[in-house]
């Protein structure tokens, strides 16, 4: 089967508008007898629910957490990006669409980004209709911030809790329509399968995870917005029960998934502390803004210091190798993401990483030099004596505290180190994920009826994705495209009629979803949920994390598929099925992650060249001023991996849709 | 750290429900306290037990997951974290900690530790929005200027985390610094004015329904907040009211 | 309106409203009261004319009766909603960490001033009542002088009553300490004024219910 992705005709800019001005409606009367189901309530399934929910459709809402307000795009930090160009700094439409696809490092298909810069700045409109509290400046008009990678300031935030406000944005939305029945919402619900009736996407198998009752839910169309998957590495920044689930069973049902090995290790984390440790926590980006980012020269100076014999502040200054600044001088400590995280994995694999964990994890984020500077600002500014060293330091952490208190507060929190005092430790850590399930232009998967919004589809990012722009890309998704995408699926269905769940089809899908309860429950195994978990992570981290080779990639597709038999025969679930049971719960997350990573790993294997979050050491610049930068081949891979299931991760069938690109020429990325 | 736990387990909303006793070996001060009961459940599985069910997702304090009620205060002894960001420096080795639900009426326990606070999302669906169609054609974002210090005060309102400190520890058990800080949010934007009257009616009636107790402005929950939420919230949706009602 | 005083923040508005009144009355209870030490013939005047006088008598003495009662009805009926609200009781939990004690044992200081109300009326109220409108001696006289200094002073004799009262006032002064600017809280007073009001609370909480221990400390030594 090719993949079509369905991108209109015309001008890039004129696509959009030409396809809503073509697309079928269908009347608010019908709309009555049409039902969606929503799985996932983050930025795009909350946005999804409650926009459909307002156009007249039934909404059922599902999410594992015990309220909406609670799915994890409510931890992002930063901000969002939209091309409003308050700042008159030269932004469009066409600068973030230029920005987006370029810092996706060209993987991205051209007129979903386009549509997305496009419709970037009705997010901001209407969520400050909606109440959010965006930073303001002195004239009560929206602040804008920068953000890495671009030339203008377009980020638009909230504090340090952006995401937050965006999702209690689309949760009062939600509010509002569940209190109008146009919702229902099920939370404590997990989506245990999607069920197929006459080739089409018509209702979901979900348990409860309170009275683990197994139910039926039918609709005239399925929209998965379910998020990343970061968690198959086990240890990184997404919510303990963020996962791949819902993803992945479409992708068994007949959803192809794109580009797995596209991840993105972010450069700013708190470094592992221990064996365990569940999750790791980021620390913005803006950080790099004023930190500057070193370790040791000396092997012996990195030694001491993971030994605990020295301190960061014992190193002279001479001894110190910045070596961000050293090797990419123009962009410095703002080189993108994945540059960044190479970079400090590069480090700590030559043994100057200073983390107190047995691998030395760990680089300096220093900002003593920001303290000083500003401390002289200000003590220009205030006629003060600039040679008094305990004034000027006093006067710069006054500044640094203002900007990043609270960053500065939760790293003491969970290090126990003033950061004022002494360099913080970061570490890269897994972020966000680019792959997903594949869509086309309509955001349907293969499977017809069947949608996938957010970080849960393969999206806009391509390889890499830039800071502020997740936020964007869910809330576009969710408001402003799937409302219309959807109608013109759901306007044959107006006939229909509800569709029965007391079909041969929902039989079978709640049979298999009994069966795997039931295994789990009484499978006699020995070890934790967890304990195969930490294993998958480490194979993950080790051999398909920020730096992949093909011996590599090979021997970890061997070892996760011998590792996924063994978690069949060995995992132990206590505790019963008709309870809230979360290792139950667990269970079928990881026996899904364990599948994923496999497929994971064939991707990286296959795409044999460096691009945004996929570096293959094969793949280097070998001389020249770039020597040893990621080398992107753009003959041979300028595609989308879109995977076919065929039975088990490595027999999965590869289909390449070929990105074209009309409006933007390709490029290799240089920060030197 | 050597650690005695005294847990609340509970099997099920209709289980009476007691304490018990585990020991904890091998805790590192490092930890946080959800990592010191995770590895407790590691332990407790591998004994052929069944493991402390407990609320968690993003283990950063955003998402208001976490709940626990710890040597008697919410989300335990340390200022301004939520149960995730607490670390077991906390503690000394040796230190007996009593770990408990949060508890109100309006909260009853689904299992163990794990407790129903759908009771606040009803209270959202009562008035916790403005009424706005999401469908984008909404006036320019900067047609409206609102002054700094309004935005900057309904920012400190709404980063309230709907976690249920507030109404764990306060001794009536009532929820208006929840309240109060999305009708606090509203009423200091131009936006949210419209509908003020009817939304703080309606979102008061329904607390009320919900069975939370009545403030008696003990501050509590002030302190305990791990958002800072101020109370000056509870005393603009008690302004609120009034103006609504005369 | 009426939707307003069943909800949960009219009935604190309300308990508010009545506290008000309640540290109004006590306030000009407390200024008539200490005139006994420095003037007992203006002490005797303004007592004859506070009891006598029709408005007073009439108007202001029923509204204050149902301010006492009102008080402390809602009161009881609060913390019984509250107490409902509570569900299963913490094995441990840690108030001091968090609030005053006084905040929140507002209960049990009522309580303890309800009692002293009672023996106050026993003491004072009812035979005033009983001598003006059962007796019908209106005259304020006994022997032919005012007889109110006379009986406040004889009352003091008793150091168990002193003992009563002083420990009383104690009480009252922790009930206001926390309930002077609780009371401006429910009504809506926040930040700016906050700081401000707490000082002029403390000072009130303080001031008064240590004036009358004076005053009756002051009777019982000198006479």
């Amino acid at each position: 089967m090719a993949l079509d992705s369905k991108v209109p005709k015309g001008p890039i800019k004129d696509k959009w508008t030409d396809y809503k001005n073509h697309i079928d409606l269908v009347n608010p009367a019908n709309k009555r007898n049409i039902d969606i189901i929503v799985v996932g309530t983050g930025l795009a399934g909350g946005s999804a629910a409650a926009t459909l929910a307002e156009l007249g459709y039934n909404v059922k809402a599902f999410a594992y957490q015990d309220s909406p307000r609670r799915a994890h795009s409510i931890a992002a930090q930063g901000g969002i990006n939209a091309a409003k160009n308050y700042q008159g700094d030269g932004d469009s439409t066409y600068r973030l669409f230029y920005d987006t696809v370029k810092g996706g490092d060209y993987r991205a298909r051209e007129a979903n980004v386009y549509r997305l810069a496009e419709v970037s700045a009705n997010i901001i409109d209407q969520c400050v209709a909606q109440g959010v509290p965006f930073a303001r400046d002195y004239g009560g008009l929206l602040d804008n911030r920068s953000f890495g990678g671009v030339l203008v300031s377009r980020t638009f935030y909230a504090k340090g809790q952006t995401g937050q406000q965006l999702l209690l944005g689309a949760y009062s939305a939600m509010n509002r329509q569940i209190a109008r029945g146009k919702i229902q919402m099920f939370n404590r619900h997990e989506m245990m399968d999607v069920v197929i009736v006459d080739g089409k996407a018509r209702g979901i198998i979900a348990r409860n995870l309170v009275t683990g009752e197994i139910e039926r839910h039918s609709a005239h169309a399925v929209v998965i917005g379910s998020g990343g998957y970061g968690n198959v590495f086990f240890l990184s920044t997404n919510a303990m029960g963020s996962n791949v689930s819902a993803g992945w069973k479409i992708h068994k049902k007949g959803a192809h998934f794109a580009n797995p090995c596209y991840t993105q290790i972010h450069p700013t984390c708190i470094p592992v502390h221990g064996e365990n440790q569940s999750k790791l926590t980021l620390m913005s980006e803006s950080l790099r803004n004023d930190g500057r980012i070193w370790v040791p020269k000396k092997k012996e100076d990195a030694e001491a210091i993971r030994a605990h014999k020295l301190k960061a502040t014992d190193i002279a200054e001479e001894d110190r190798d910045y070596y961000l600044e050293r090797r990419y001088p123009a962009f410095g400590n703002l080189v993108p993401r994945d540059v960044a995280s190479r970079a400090a994995k590069e480090r700590a694999d030559a043994g100057y990483g200073v983390g107190h964990n047995e691998t030395g994890e760990a680089v300096f984020l220093d900002f003593a030099f920001a303290i000083e500077r500003y401390g002289k600002e200000q003590a220009l500014i205030k006629g003060l004596d600039q040679n008094n060293k305990a004034l000027i330091t006093d006067l710069g952490k006054k500044v640094v505290e203002a900007k990043y208190g609270n960053l500065f507060q939760m790293y003491e929190k969970i290090v126990d180190e003033n950061p004022y005092e002494t360099p913080m430790m970061i570490y890269p850590a897994v972020h966000y994920t680019m792959g997903g399930v594949w869509v086309d232009y309509n955001l349907m998967t293969t499977i017809p009826g069947c949608y996938c919004i957010g970080e849960a589809n393969f999206s806009d990012h391509g390889a890499n994705r830039l800071g502020a722009s997740a936020l964007m890309q869910g809330l576009a998704d969710g408001y402003f495209v799937l409302p219309y995408t959807i109608g013109d699926y759901l306007s044959n269905d107006i006939r229909t009629g509800t569709i029965p769940t007391d079909t041969p089809e929902f039989d079978q899908a709640e049979k298999e979803v009994r069966e795997k309860v039931d295994f789990f429950i009484n499978n006699n195994g020995t070890k934790s949920v967890d304990h195969f978990h930490k294993r998958l992570g480490k194979i993950m981290w080790n051999k398909v994390g920020m730096a992949r080779n093909e011996k590599g990639l090979k021997e970890a597709m061997t070892e996760i598929k011998a590792l996924r038999e063994e978690f069949w025969k060995d995992v132990k679930v206590p505790g019963t099925a008709d309870t809230y049971n979360e290792e139950l719960a667990k269970a079928g997350r990881v026996a899904d992650f364990l599948e994923l990573g496999e497929l994971f790993a064939k991707d990286a294997l296959e795409r044999n060249e460096s691009c945004g979050g996929h570096f293959r050491e094969e793949s280097a610049e070998e001389d020249g001023p770039q020597k040893g930068e990621a080398k992107r081949d753009d003959e041979n891979f300028a595609y989308v991996a879109a995977w076919e299931y065929k039975g088990e991760p490595a027999k999965a069938v590869l289909h390449k849709e070929e990105l074209e690109f009309k409006d933007i020429e390709l490029k290799q990325r240089s920060y030197k | 750290m050597k650690l005695t736990l005294k847990i609340w387990r509970q099997n099920g909303a209709n289980d009476k429900g007691g304490l018990v006793d585990y020991k904890l070996d091998g805790v590192s001060p490092d930890m946080s306290f959800l990592e010191m009961l995770d590895m407790l459940n590691e332990q407790i599985i591998n004994e052929g037990g069944e493991p402390v069910a407990f609320d968690h997702d993003c283990r950063e304090g955003i998402c208001g997951m976490c709940s626990l009620y710890i040597n008697g205060e919410a989300h335990g002894p340390d200022r301004g974290v939520t149960t995730c960001q607490l670390h077991m420096r906390m503690f000394k080795d040796g230190d007996t900690i009593f770990i408990e639900p949060f508890r109100a009426s309006a909260f009853p326990v689904i299992k163990d530790l794990i407790v129903d606070r759908t009771s606040f999302d009803r209270i959202q669906h009562a008035g916790g929005f403005i009424s706005v169609n999401t469908s984008g054609n909404t006036q320019d974002a900067n047609s409206l200027p609102i002054s700094k210090h309004a935005a900057d005060e309904a920012m400190d309102a709404a980063t309230c985390i709907g976690c249920g400190a507030c109404v764990a520890t306060c001794k009536n058990s009532s929820a208006m610094l929840f309240v109060g800080a999305k009708v606090s949010q509203y009423a200091l934007l131009p936006q949210g004015q419209v509908e003020a009257t009817d939304r703080v009616k309606n979102m008061v009636a329904q607390m009320d329904l919900e069975g939370f107790g009545n403030c008696t402005n003990t501050g509590a929950c002030e302190v305990e907040c791990p958002k800072g939420i101020s109370l000056d919230n509870i005393a603009r949706m008690n302004r609120e009211l009034m103006k609504a009602s005369v | 309106m009426s939707g307003f005083f069943n909800s949960s923040i009219g009935r604190k508005v309300a308990m508010a409203l009545s506290a008000f009144f309640l540290m109004f009355f006590l306030l000009q209870h407390f200024a008539i009261n200490i005139l006994s030490i420095f003037n007992p013939d203006v002490f005797n005047e303004v007592s004859h004319f506070m009891g006598t006088n029709p408005l007073v008598q009439y108007a202001l003495q029923p509204v204050l009766i149902f301010g006492v009662v009102f008080h402390f009805v809602m009161g009881f009926v609060l913390e019984l909603r509250n107490k409902k609200a509570n569900g299963i009781k913490y094995a441990k939990n840690n108030g001091a960490a968090n609030s005053s004690w006084m905040s929140r044992n507002m209960i049990y200081s009522g309580i303890a001033i309800l009692a002293f109300v009672v023996l106050h009326f026993i003491d004072f109220w009812i035979p005033e009542i009983n001598t003006k409108y059962i007796v019908g001696d209106m005259s304020g006289l006994h022997n032919g002088e005012f007889r109110y200094f006379h009986e406040l002073v004889e009352k003091f004799e008793n150091p168990l009553r002193v003992v009563a009262y002083v420990i009383a006032f104690v009480f009252l002064a922790l009930h206001l300490l926390h309930g002077f600017t609780s009371a401006f809280q429910s009504m809506g007073a926040t930040a700016g004024r906050k700081k401000t009001l707490q000082n002029i609370g403390k000072a009130y909480s303080i001031i008064i219910p240590l004036g009358f221990i004076v005053i009756a400390l002051f009777h019982h030594f000198n006479h």
